[in-house]
Order: C-alpha cells, then structure tokens, then sequence
C-alpha cells in the first residue's frame, strides 16, 4: 500500500526494511493494485445505494411504457442479481468500459477520452507553474525566515489558500472579462477557443483563454507547496553539514543550492506527484466557472441531471490518477533518497 | 488526587496561553472568531427570524448597496447583509460539526490502531491510507450525490472524507506515548486496555486532537462551501456558498453585481484564515521545532 500519502512526507523507519528494490517495487505494486480494486468495490457499491430506480430516473418526464422500461433495464443490466452485476462491471472497466452515460447516450470511456486532453493541458501547465513558484517562494522564505519578505509571503500565500477558488474566478471573470469602471473586459469569460482560428493564431487563442483559469489555480494552489519547501528547508537548516559547507568558506547561495536545497526537495517531490494526481480532480471548480471543456466540467454537467454512470465513472478515473501518481512517486523515491525502500 | 490532577492541567493550560499570547497572527485569528462567532450567535436579535423568508422581502431584487441595504439585495429582495449574517451560522455549524466528526473517527482509529496493534492496526491503517489517497473533495461529492439533500449529509460526506490524516498523527503519537515506562507501571498495577486509553494515552494526545481539529475546520468550512456550490448542499438553509451559487445563477457575474459575489467569499476567507491561522500557532506551540508560526 502506499505510504507517501501524507503531504508532509511519508513516516519511515529507515533501516527496518531490508529488501532491495526489485522487492519494494512488487509490494508497491501490489498495494496500488488493492488500492484500484477496492475504488472499483466502492465506486460499485456506492451508486447502489442511492434509493429509487435508476430507469425511473432516467426516463424522469418522459412517458414509458412498461416494455420500453424492462428493455432498458436489461439494456443497462440491472435485471440481473447483484453479485453478476459487480462481476460484469469488474470485467469491463478492466477493459476500459465504464457503461452508457444516461445524458449523453454515448460510453463513458469515449465521453472522458474526449474531455481529457483539456484538462492535462489546463490542469498541467498550473501544476508546474504553482510547483515552480511555490518551491521558489519556499526557499526563500526558509532561508530569510522571521524576516518581512517571509511573513510577507507567508501571510500572502495562506490568504490566497482561504480563498474558495470557484469564487477567486468569479471575481476574475467580473474585473477582467467583463470589466469594472475603467477596467476593460480583456479576456474571454471562458471555454476553450474562438473558433475559426489554425496554426500558431489557434495556439495564442488556446493560451489566451487559459490565461484566467490558470491564474485562479496557482493563485489557490502554490501556498501548499511553498509551506512544505519551507518547513522541510527550516529542517535542513540546523544540519551540521552545513555549518561544514561554511566552515568550508562556500559562499551563502551555494550553501543553499548545493547543499540545503537537495535535502529539503525530498518531501516536495512526493507533493508534486500528489499535486499531479490532483490535475482531474483539483479542477472540477475552476472548469465549472470557466466552462473549460474537460473533465472537471464534464463532471458537473454529470453532477447536476444526476447522471450516474458517468459520475462512477470520473470517480474511477480521478481516483485512479491518484493512486498511479503516488505509485510513481513511490517508486521514485527510492532513486532520490537511498535510505528508503533497502 | 483529583485538585492535585485540575491544579496541574490548569498551570499547563495557563502555560499554554502564555505561549500562545505569543504569536501575533494566532492571536488576530482568535480575535476575528471570536467576533464572528459573537454575531453569528447575535444574529437572530441583530436581523431577525425572516430574513429567509422569500415572500415577505423587504426590498426589490437585486438593488445595489444603499443605507436601507448596507449590502443591496439578491433576486428575491431580500437583504444581503442579513442572509450574510444568517449564513454564518449555517457554514460555522456545519465546519465546526465536519471537524468534530473527522476529528472523532481520526482519534478513535488511531488510538485503537496504536494500542492494540497486530493485524487490526494493519488492517486499519491500509484503510486509512486508501483514505488518503483518494481525492477527498471527489468523494465527498460522490457522498453528497447519493444521499439526500441536508445538511447532515454535508457534514457526513466532509466527516467521513476527511479523517486520515488524524488517524496517522494519533497513532503515531499513540505509539510514542505507549513506549513510556509509566504506562508499563499502570499495567503492571492492573490497568486494562480501558484503562490505559483514556486515562493516560486520550490525555496526551489531546493536545495533538486540537490542533489537529482547529485546521480541520477551514478545511471543512472550504469544503462545505464547495458543496453548497456545485448545489450538493441543503436547499432550504442558506449558507455562504449558497449565496455564491444563487449569485451565479442570477447572472451577477455577467451583469457585474459584484456586490452579491464579493461579501460571501470575503466572509468564507476570513473564517477558514482565521481558524488555518489559530491552528497553526496552536501547532507551533506545541511543537516548537515545527517553526510553523515563527
């Protein structure tokens, strides 16, 4: 099972594992392997608690003949006993079959490989730019810590990271897209593109729309980062190797960026991998605002009919995400830390 | 016994306040509870009962700010400024209530994982981990989806999504505590499991449970307003979030109301930095190597 979940880096042991690594890799393996199959149990059996007849729900406000309603009930197998449901729903999403959206008429896999790219590329870009700030702000922070930048930056980050991000984008969308007083309205309220646009023009208008939507989310997610970078570099700062390093005569930036900072990324590694897990699910709000055509947004439409195959659906997938990103942060740390996983 | 035992918790208390008195932004943070919590306990004498009431609004819809309506009006005519008042009572109950219950579930599967140990504690800490890994807010949306629509649903979903990281932290504490000689003298003199829990190890953790609580809080209190947003919250209460999402759907964001967006969000930011504010020097004073507060 993984272990890396906790934001502030996993507590180990180090030294009560003696195993080498190809034997760390099938036990992280096989825990991410439960962690799927236990999403599949629950994102079954959570939808089949809901009371009511999800057939009925389904043709809510249209007139049904009875024939018509027992068609469609074999046509979705819900006639069938619950353990061979749970089977059958095993066995397809295994292949990549997550059932029939009720709104859209279409399969769930094909409406998500739709509305995927969107979102990596929206989700993507502001992962990286709020992990490249907030590392920056951390180290600085850390190393002039007490200081008026720090509490600055401190104070400033943890505002931000109150802040509901759905209404940061709102008030965006108000003071930038529509325009208050002098303020003209210079970016679109939202979607994806213009339309009518190719090449290099159809690229500045991708980048023009996402210029608002990007900002909400780094806006909202850096302080995370920023907080870890400096709590784990304040760590590092009473190590004795760096009263060593200066004893040496280094100057004071590479003390930092030789010696400190290498340490102190560790536990941000794994929080970047989280945060990347997070790319599908963290944007369900600011896709809402922005109608960005991802996921996120595909997940809200699905929210409000309740379309329910498509809900279990997104919910596999956004869980999924996070379990295979932590593996990968798993079986990366080992290479960067080489206390772990021996 | 006991006044030797109340005499010793309240010198550690009045410790604890010393150092507290301390950090400045703790101390910010505890004063703008306290006055939200003071006006959202007020509000029923400072703007009365009816201010929900749909039909007997006092004013037109959406009206700008004016002395009448220090906050204008929404689509029914009825003043924001009072639902705003109102709706901190609904976002600081369901906050408070969702960090109790994850905060309950936290402690109790870490104290019993810690203490008894063997294959439950295996078992139940791959549960929480599982726990962690999963994107709470999804869950807990997927929560409030299949159930009905109240607020104890809310509270539930944001409960039961929530818990991991306590559960790790008391157990982890747990364990550090149980490794002391004292709890082998309370053993050897006959203490039971019982005994040994809530006498000696729910005691020092709970220091740990504050701490813990009081960041839970802005999480939940966050999250909550999430919910009432995408419309997963109940409809019959009006909540902070709430508001945000009727101003939504009257269009205040393309007619440019801001004066219906701005004040629900300001008030959700100032509640959820004031509690991540006191949590932190909390924090910090219990665990001064942390230098979270410094």
């Amino acid at each position: 099972m993984t272990t890396v979940g906790s934001p502030a880096g996993a507590v180990r042991r180090p030294g009560t594992t003696t195993s080498a690594y190809p034997r760390y890799l099938a036990g992280r393996l096989g825990g991410a392997a439960v962690s799927l199959f236990a999403v599949l149990v629950t994102s079954f059996f959570l939808f089949r608690i809901i009371p009511g007849d999800p057939v009925k729900a389904m043709t809510h406000g249209m007139p049904t003949s009875a024939a018509q309603m027992a068609t469609l009930r074999r046509q979705f197998g819900l006639d069938l006993p619950l353990w061979q449901q749970f089977t059958d729903y095993c066995a397809k999403a295994l292949t990549g079959d997550l059932g029939m959206s009720y709104q859209f008429r279409a399969p769930v896999g094909e409406l998500i490989a739709q509305k995927l790219p969107a979102t990596l590329l929206l989700t993507g870009v502001a992962v990286v730019l709020y992990s490249a700030l907030g590392l920056w702000l951390g180290t600085r922070t850390a190393w002039r810590h007490g200081g008026l930048g720090d509490r600055l930056h401190t104070g400033v980050a943890l505002t931000l990271w109150s802040v509901p991000s759905f209404w940061l984008g709102l008030l965006l969308i108000i003071v930038f897209s529509v325009g208050v007083g002098p303020v003209p309205g210079m970016f679109p309220t939202g979607g994806m593109e213009s339309g009518g646009d190719t090449g290099l023009a159809y690229v500045l208008d991708v980048a023009h729309h996402m210029v608002l939507p990007v900002l909400t989310l780094v806006a909202v997610g850096y302080a995370q980062t920023l907080l870890v970078m400096r709590a784990s570099l304040l760590d590092e700062m009473g190590g004795d190797y760096l009263t060593t390093a200066r004893a040496k005569g280094l100057r004071d930036d590479l003390v930092r960026r030789r010696h400190a900072v290498p340490n102190a990324l560790l536990p941000t590694v794994t929080m970047i991998f989280i945060n990347l897990g997070h790319v599908a699910a963290g944007s369900i709000l600011v896709e809402t605002v922005f109608s960005w055509p991802g996921l996120g947004g595909l997940f809200y439409q699905a929210l409000s009919v309740p379309d329910l195959p498509l809900v279990q659906g997104l919910f596999v997938v956004f869980a999924g995400a996070m379990i295979v990103m932590n593996l990968l942060a798993d079986l990366l740390y080992p290479l960067l830390d080489p206390r772990v996983g021996r | 016994m006991t006044s030797l035992t109340w005499t010793r918790r309240r010198a550690s208390v009045a410790r604890f306040w010393r150092r507290y008195r301390r950090r400045r932004a703790g101390l910010y943070g505890l004063g703008a509870l306290v006055l939200i919590a003071l006006a959202a306990l007020a509000a029923p004498l400072l703007v009365g009962g009816d201010v929900q009431s749909v039909t007997h609004a006092p004013g037109t819809a959406l009206e700008p700010p004016s002395r009448e309506f220090p906050l204008g009006t929404d689509q029914f005519g009825r003043s924001l400024s009072g639902l705003l008042l109102w709706g901190a009572r609904v976002s600081l109950a369901v906050g408070l209530l969702a960090a109790a219950l994850s905060v309950a579930i936290g402690t109790l599967i870490g104290v019993l994982a810690g203490h008894y140990g063997g294959w439950f504690a295996t078992v139940a800490m791959r549960v929480t981990d599982w726990f962690l890994v999963m994107p709470s807010l999804v869950l807990a949306i997927v929560l409030a989806t299949v159930m009905s629509r109240s607020m104890w649903t809310v509270i539930l979903a944001i409960g039961i999504t929530s818990w991991p990281t306590t559960a790790r932290l008391v157990r982890a504490q747990t364990i550090a505590v149980e490794s002391r000689p004292y709890i082998e003298r309370a053993k050897a003199l006959g203490g039971g499991h019982r005994h040994v829990m809530t006498r000696h190890v729910l005691p020092n953790v709970m220091p740990l449970v504050l701490s813990q609580t009081t960041l839970c809080i802005s999480t939940a209190i966050l999250t909550e307003a999430t919910l009432a947003f995408l419309g997963l919250g109940d409809p019959t209460v009006v909540s902070w979030g709430g508001m945000l999402q009727d101003a939504r759907e009257t269009g205040a964001v393309s007619s440019g109301h801001w004066w219906y967006l701005a004040p629900p969000g300001i008030a959700i930011a100032v509640v959820a930095l004031a509690f991540t504010l006191c949590g932190r020097a909390v924090e910090s004073v219990l665990n001064p190597r942390l230098g979270a507060g410094r």
